[in-house]
């Protein structure tokens, strides 16, 4: 299999063209825009359409078109692109469309920056819009998982019939590693799996709706029920995370996405240093790897989560582990991008303070 | 005799909207062009926020809900998925033309092989009454209790007008269902918008004027009094812009 | 083994094409690689950087705080990186463009007028290239004949006639 040099964003877009993507609507913005310019320049010529919509409220209205009538289709876009979205994600989750939606982002609030953060894990596992909802969450952390998850987010997005989203940041997006596609052939879902599409009845079968309206509470609150049944199968089913060193590990460092890539080259400078260091990255951020995240803890006297935002996944870590060890944190933000050395000088500093 | 039957590509469940409203007859105009074209098996409607938020209970063919004022992005969607089917949305004015103006004007530039059927009544009748983009200066709404001031809120948008001069619109025309010769030029209207999708020669509008009795506080008939003395001079019915754009 | 390296110059002096190339030099030698760049609204006449990674193993972090080896193309750059440099590590500087003379004894410095060079050979806009060719001679990621399949797989057919100017800036770089 031929390893690609290709960005993050490059290896996203052709990941989902041949998982079977035939419709991609989207609005320039960094640093997400090459997913957009190669899915222009590719789309044509697999018979897929891209188009450019005049805002990111339509681009995701667009893909809710498109979704409802049965076809694999995605948007990207940076986080204030996302925030415009949420309309339109809310409206997706509450018609049980599937989809998907790739935030790589950026430094926040407001019109923030255009550097690397991870300040959007809150808007993405906790209200991606209004209402009561989940989306399925995937936080890759290499160029190859980028490829990977894209795959995998629209087969699980179509199975659950949820909106998907991939978590990554602008360093994911921009950075250059080799990557291998698993096939050739581009995937060619069997419409036969979407009877509820609404794609024209053909006279063969009763009308399709595709509505998110219910005026009566209590049909409203069935629906909502029902779908959060789903979330509990979702939850028993989807679940991931990557341990690293975490068997023996005394200071558990907990990260995802890029940074937990400068976590796990910290880990093993403290491993360097004597120090019983290990890392626990979680890959789905929702459903969160409960389970994973205690296991890779057992051993742990203390964990720490590193992020780039103000710590937003800590809330997670901490719920994970019923507070039973103590959880500090370390992180850098408005696209600030914390250093190797800094991350272990954290590690060094909580292995001192021991269990308290 | 010819008997009176409900078109096929109209469900059995009753309208829901208040006597004299002018939804029912554009609805069945619509689902009377969808019949005679033999098309209904191929067609996905898009219902806009308002008050015909619910068409989707009441046309037979697929149906989509769409977000109050994307309906022509999600029509897009619909469309470019499966470009061999027709796709209509179907609008109020606070719908179109303020909430989605961006929609509206971009996928009519785009010339988007949709039809779109605007239902302009200057009034945002499902909350109860007020000011529209299309509200006409002097009318009192909830929201212009004193009459809708130009210096103050501005002045009523002329969609059609707007919208015919895009180079993506194949058909701009202004109708009403006033009485029978109109609601004739009405369903011709809708047929045109219907046929230029099928050639996929752009974008159609047809914008009916029609009434709110309810909300303007008269009975039917004086409703459709009031169309006519007020809204068609300030809206002149006729076409704004006709010719295959591909 | 691993090597990392920071490029980093003006925007337009083709830093980002010169960490491509090492990334691609490596890949060819089916080692993991990582190229990573600074980016922004300096696509023109601003500061651009670029982290390279090589290594035998899976890399860690694909952002480089302590290079290995540095290019520096202009002042500022080489202000920024210079004491990142790891000691016994590798300093390339443009001295065209760099007037400071390097004063770290721990490192091994070569100043190269590289831009005068390129100007000199008629190598317009290859004062990289030949940096990068002085990278290759002193580090040894790579043999030349390794670097006509990278250009080829980096420089589209259409400009195909550039391949033989980025050979001959490479040469003059290693025969320094």
């Amino acid at each position: 299999m031929e390893r690609n040099l290709m960005k993050g964003n490059e290896a996203l877009a052709e990941a989902a063209i041949r998982a079977g993507c035939k419709g991609f609507f989207g609005y320039p913005i960094t640093p997400q825009t090459e997913i957009s310019a190669y899915m222009a320049k590719r789309m044509p010529k697999v018979g897929g359409v891209f188009l450019q919509a005049e805002s990111e409220i339509a681009a995701i209205n667009m893909v809710y078109g498109c979704a409802s009538s049965g076809v694999r289709c995605m948007t990207s876009s940076s986080s204030p692109g996302i925030s415009l979205k949420s309309e339109g994600v809310s409206y997706m989750a509450g018609s049980d469309l599937p989809c998907v939606i790739v935030n790589v982002m950026r430094g926040g609030p407001g019109l923030g920056g255009i550097q690397p953060s991870q300040s959007d894990y809150w808007q993405a596992t906790r209200a991606l819009g209004h209402g009561d909802f989940q989306i399925l969450v995937f936080a890759p952390s290499s160029v190859q998982e980028m490829a990977d998850y894209m795959g995998k987010a629209f087969d699980l997005s179509d199975k659950y019939r949820m909106p998907a989203m991939i978590l990554a940041d602008g360093l994911l997006g921009q950075m250059m590693e080799p990557v291998t596609f698993g096939s050739e052939e581009i995937h060619t879902p069997d419409p036969a799996l979407k009877p509820w599409a609404t794609n024209g009845h053909g006279n063969k079968r009763k009308h399709n709706i595709v509505n998110s309206l219910y005026l009566q509470a209590e049909e409203l609150e069935n629906l909502v029920v029902e779908r959060f049944k789903r979330y509990e199968i979702v939850k028993s089913e989807v679940h991931e995370a990557e341990c690293y060193r975490t068997d023996d590990a005394e200071i558990v460092v907990a990260a995802y996405g890029s940074v937990a890539r400068l976590a796990k080259a910290a880990v093993d400078l403290a491993r360097e240093a004597g120090i019983k260091a290990g890392l626990v990255r979680p890959i789905t951020l929702w459903p969160f790897p409960v389970q994973e995240v205690k296991d890779a803890c057992r051993n742990a006297k203390r964990v720490l989560c590193v992020e780039m935002s103000m710590g937003q996944m800590i809330e997670d870590v901490k719920l994970a582990l019923d507070c039973r060890v103590p959880v500090d944190f370390y992180g850098r933000t408005g696209g600030v991008i914390p250093k190797p050395s800094a991350i272990l000088e954290q590690i060094k500093i909580l292995n001192e303070k021991g269990a308290e | 005799m010819p008997e009176f039957r409900k078109p096929h590509s109209l469900t059995d469940v009753p309208f829901h909207y208040c006597p004299g409203c002018t939804h029912g007859i554009v609805h069945r105009l619509v689902a009377e062009v969808i019949d005679e074209m033999g098309i209904e098996g191929d067609t996905i409607g898009v219902c806009p926020v308002g008050c015909s938020v619910m068409a989707y209970d009441y046309f037979a063919c697929d149906m989509i809900e769409a977000a109050h004022g994307r309906a022509p992005a999600v029509a897009t969607g619909v469309k470019r998925g499966n470009p061999d089917k027709f796709v209509f949305t179907y609008q109020g004015d606070g719908d179109l033309a303020a909430i989605g103006t961006a929609e509206t004007v971009h996928a009519a530039t785009r010339g988007e092989n949709i039809t779109v059927i605007f239902i302009n009544n200057t009034t945002y009748g499902m909350t109860g009454g007020q000011m529209a983009p299309t509200t006409l200066p002097g009318q009192v709404t909830q929201t212009t209790p004193y009459g809708r001031n130009p210096d103050v809120e501005g002045f009523p948008v002329r969609v059609c007008e707007m919208l015919s001069t895009l180079s993506g619109v194949a058909l701009a025309e202004r109708v009403t269902v006033t009485d029978p010769a109109n609601i004739r030029k009405a369903k011709a209207a809708i047929r045109k918008g219907f046929e230029f999708q099928k050639n996929k020669q752009g974008f159609s509008i047809i914008e009916v004027l029609s009434t709110c009795p309810t909300n303007w506080g008269m009975s039917p008939v004086e409703a459709i009094n009031w169309l006519k003395e007020n809204m068609i001079p300030y809206y002149p019915l006729g076409v704004f812009k006709e010719g295959a754009i591909r | 083994m691993t090597t990392e390296a920071i490029l980093a110059g003006f925007g337009g002096q083709g830093i980002l094409f010169a960490g491509k190339l090492l990334a691609y030099l490596g890949l060819n030698q089916d080692k993991q690689v990582s190229w990573l760049p600074s980016y922004g609204p300096e696509m023109r006449g601003g500061t651009a950087n670029c982290s390279v990674c090589l290594s035998d193993h899976p890399i860690g972090s694909p952002y480089v705080t302590d290079p290995d080896v540095l290019i520096a193309m202009n002042g500022p750059s080489y202000d920024k990186f210079i004491d990142s440099v790891k000691p016994g590590g590798i300093a390339i500087i443009d001295s065209t463009l760099v007037t400071k003379e390097c004063t770290r004894t721990d490192i091994r410095s070569f100043r190269i007028p590289s831009t005068e060079l390129a100007a000199q050979h008629g190598l317009p806009g290859m004062a990289n290239i030949i940096l990068v060719g002085k990278l290759i001679k002193e580090t040894g990621i790579a043999v030349i004949d390794a670097v006509r399949p990278a250009l080829e797989k980096m420089i589209p057919p259409k400009k195909a006639n550039l391949i033989e100017a980025n050979m001959k800036a490479l040469a003059l770089g290693m025969a320094l």
